[in-house]
């Protein structure tokens, strides 16, 4: 009997990810809930410019290479072309929350029918550890050295709650994928993101508080518990929008 | 004959692209194109296709990216300052090689610069409009019926050639009003096209459209076959038109408002006697250098005619591969060179005086 396989709707090409970091098991998800609804052949999916860049290489379905932070309007431009098809975008924070949230805010705006699928992990990964716009007070990047002071740095930008202060959005969820409960929790989440935008419900966001062992010089293991520690006091989890509920 | 009606160069535009099967058009209000957006409002809701006012250029460009990456036409328009934005987008729409249509109806720059008619993008156009090596297919409509008739051509040669491609007009080409026969309606196009991510409906591995390749050997080699695809354009779509050139000894060089403008020049010299023709543009990149150099050995000079600070003479020169002298007759910031300002021009060449 088998217990555990490979989604199908990930193809069969190892991950570059870095040891530790959890961009791996939140693909996995995505792939998950693709199977489960059975739309791979119908979905176009949008990777970033970050860590994520590859993710075309690695899901299955059509892809589309984004320019950094337009992935939510390229979506646009494929939804609005194909409204039967299921589009999703994966980005990161700098993606999406930096030089894209002019982008991120307006499509949420218009109530897009899309999944976006957000990775904050509070720093630029792909670039080596740069600070980020969700990167947290005092925390010591590459370009924050002496750690991120809101006097010349700023605060950390909350995509949920910033994103639930508009009336369109259907569904805003904050998750995390630091232990086997909250990945149940995670899986649930991105289902329900994708399920939405078949059920033309609208925009659908799923933000994933996500690890970065390499750049926050940590063990994968202190990673994990940094999520429960620094990021989840910053970055509370759970549901904010829920057109359902 | 073919009906006419009256319309504005921008309104002739939109019209156009919806005739040659656009159905999708992203736009951000910008002087003096901003009618092309407004037509667009009107129209695409009742004909089932997208009108979407973007949050940004950027924006508008990326959403055309989206549509082109599913293998179907769309376009955005801007002036001057908005295609500045829109420059990244190009340069990923080429890199992944997506048909797409940008319209400049150009203003006076640079920066924020004016609202009044321009040709000062010439060079931003013609020498790939964003980084890395590209090109996009670059055309110069002189009246409202080119307007109509060069958009469905940028379009249906963006998809031959799976590439961008620009209408260059300008604010006096966007605002004036011309009767113009619009072309046929097309068969819808681009709904078969093996390379587009339109879903693999579990029949085919996915494709991907994409700009990065991280292999330099890789890269090179694209951009290497890319290049052999612009030597194919160059052979095969370089379009002009050539007035009064039988004996003509000065040869006028210009394109888009400034060529109507020495086409009255022309007509009152000719009156004088003097013996000026004039080879006009129609596309800008490819450049029609071959009947120009083939006129560099009959004529003894050449006036170029632009609204820039001589933006194409250069690529005349080159054209022509300096074997003439090449004059410039130039205004700039909004402002119109009169027919009399251009034919001052061609009677102090004809003297000799220049």
């Amino acid at each position: 009997m088998i217990v555990f396989e490979k989604p199908k709707a990930l193809a069969d090409v190892p991950f570059h990810y870095c040891p530790g970091c959890t961009h791996g098991i939140i693909h996995r998800l995505v792939a998950e809930a693709i199977d489960e609804l059975g739309v791979e052949g119908k979905t176009i999916g949008i990777a970033p410019v970050g860590c994520s860049v590859l993710a075309y290489n690695y899901f299955a379905c059509d892809m589309i290479e984004a320019s950094h932070g337009r992935a939510p309007a390229v979506a646009t431009g494929v939804k609005r072309a194909l409204p039967e098809s299921v589009v999703f975008t994966y980005q990161g924070d700098g993606d999406l929350a930096s030089i894209g949230l002019c982008e991120t805010v307006s499509t949420a705006a218009r109530g897009e029918n899309i999944t976006v699928i957000f990775i904050n992990n509070a720093i630029y990964g792909m670039t080596g550890g740069q600070m980020a716009p969700t990167s947290l007070i005092g925390q010591v990047t590459q370009t924050s050295p002496y750690g991120r002071d809101p006097a010349s740095q700023g605060y950390p930008i909350k995509v949920c709650e910033l994103l639930a202060t508009l009336d369109a959005p259907a569904y805003l969820e904050r998750v995390t994928v630091n232990n086997v409960k909250n990945v149940r929790i995670a899986k649930r989440a991105i289902k329900k993101a994708f399920q939405n935008q078949v059920e033309g419900k609208g925009f659908s966001l799923v933000e994933v508080l996500s690890t970065c062992p390499t750049n926050w010089g940590m063990t994968p293991q202190k990673a994990l518990e940094w999520i429960d520690e620094a990021m989840i006091p910053e970055y509370p989890l759970g549901v904010y929008r829920d057109k359902e509920a | 004959m073919k009906e006419k009606v009256l319309m504005k160069g921008n309104e002739a535009i939109a019209e156009a692209a919806i005739l040659a099967g656009c159905r999708h058009y992203f736009g951000y209000p910008i002087t003096p194109q901003t009618e092309v957006a407004a037509y667009m409002a009107k129209k695409m809701p009742k004909i089932g296709g997208t009108f979407l006012q973007a949050e940004s250029e950027i924006a508008a460009i990326n959403m055309v990216y989206g549509v082109a990456s599913t293998g179907k036409p769309s376009m955005t328009s801007s002036s001057s300052p908005g295609i500045s934005l829109k420059c990244e987008g190009i340069s990923y729409l080429a890199g992944a090689d997506l048909p797409a249509l940008i319209v400049d109806v150009q203003r006076g720059g640079p920066g924020l610069g004016g609202i009044q008619p321009s040709q000062s993008d010439y060079f931003l156009a013609t020498r790939g409009p964003g980084h890395g090596d590209f090109h996009v297919l670059v055309f110069a409509p002189a009246s409202v019926q080119e307007m109509a008739d060069l958009t469905g051509r940028a379009l249906h040669l963006a998809w031959k050639y799976r590439m961008p491609a620009m209408l260059l007009a300008d604010g006096t080409m966007g605002q004036m009003m011309e009767p113009v026969e619009l072309p046929e309606e097309h068969e819808a196009f681009g709904t078969d096209n093996p390379w587009a991510a339109v879903g693999t409906g579990m029949k085919r591995p996915h494709n991907i459209i994409n700009s990065l390749e991280l292999s330099p050997e890789r890269l090179e080699e694209k951009n290497v076959e890319r290049f052999e695809r612009y030597a194919e354009i160059e052979k095969n779509e370089c379009a002009w038109e050539e007035y009064r050139m039988e004996d003509a000894e000065i040869c006028i060089v210009s394109y888009g408002i400034t060529a109507r403008i020495s086409r009255n020049a022309i007509v009152a010299a000719r009156a004088e006697g003097i013996k000026v023709g004039m080879i006009r543009p129609i596309t800008l990149w490819p450049f029609p250098a071959e009947p120009l150099l083939a006129a560099a050995d009959k004529v003894d000079s050449f006036l170029c005619v632009e609204l820039n600070m001589g933006q194409m003479k250069d690529d005349l020169e080159l054209a022509i591969r300096c074997r003439k002298p090449v004059d410039l007759c130039y205004r700039v910031g909004g402002m119109i060179p009169t027919s009399d300002e251009v034919l001052d021009h061609i009677r102090a060449l004809a003297e000799g005086g220049r």
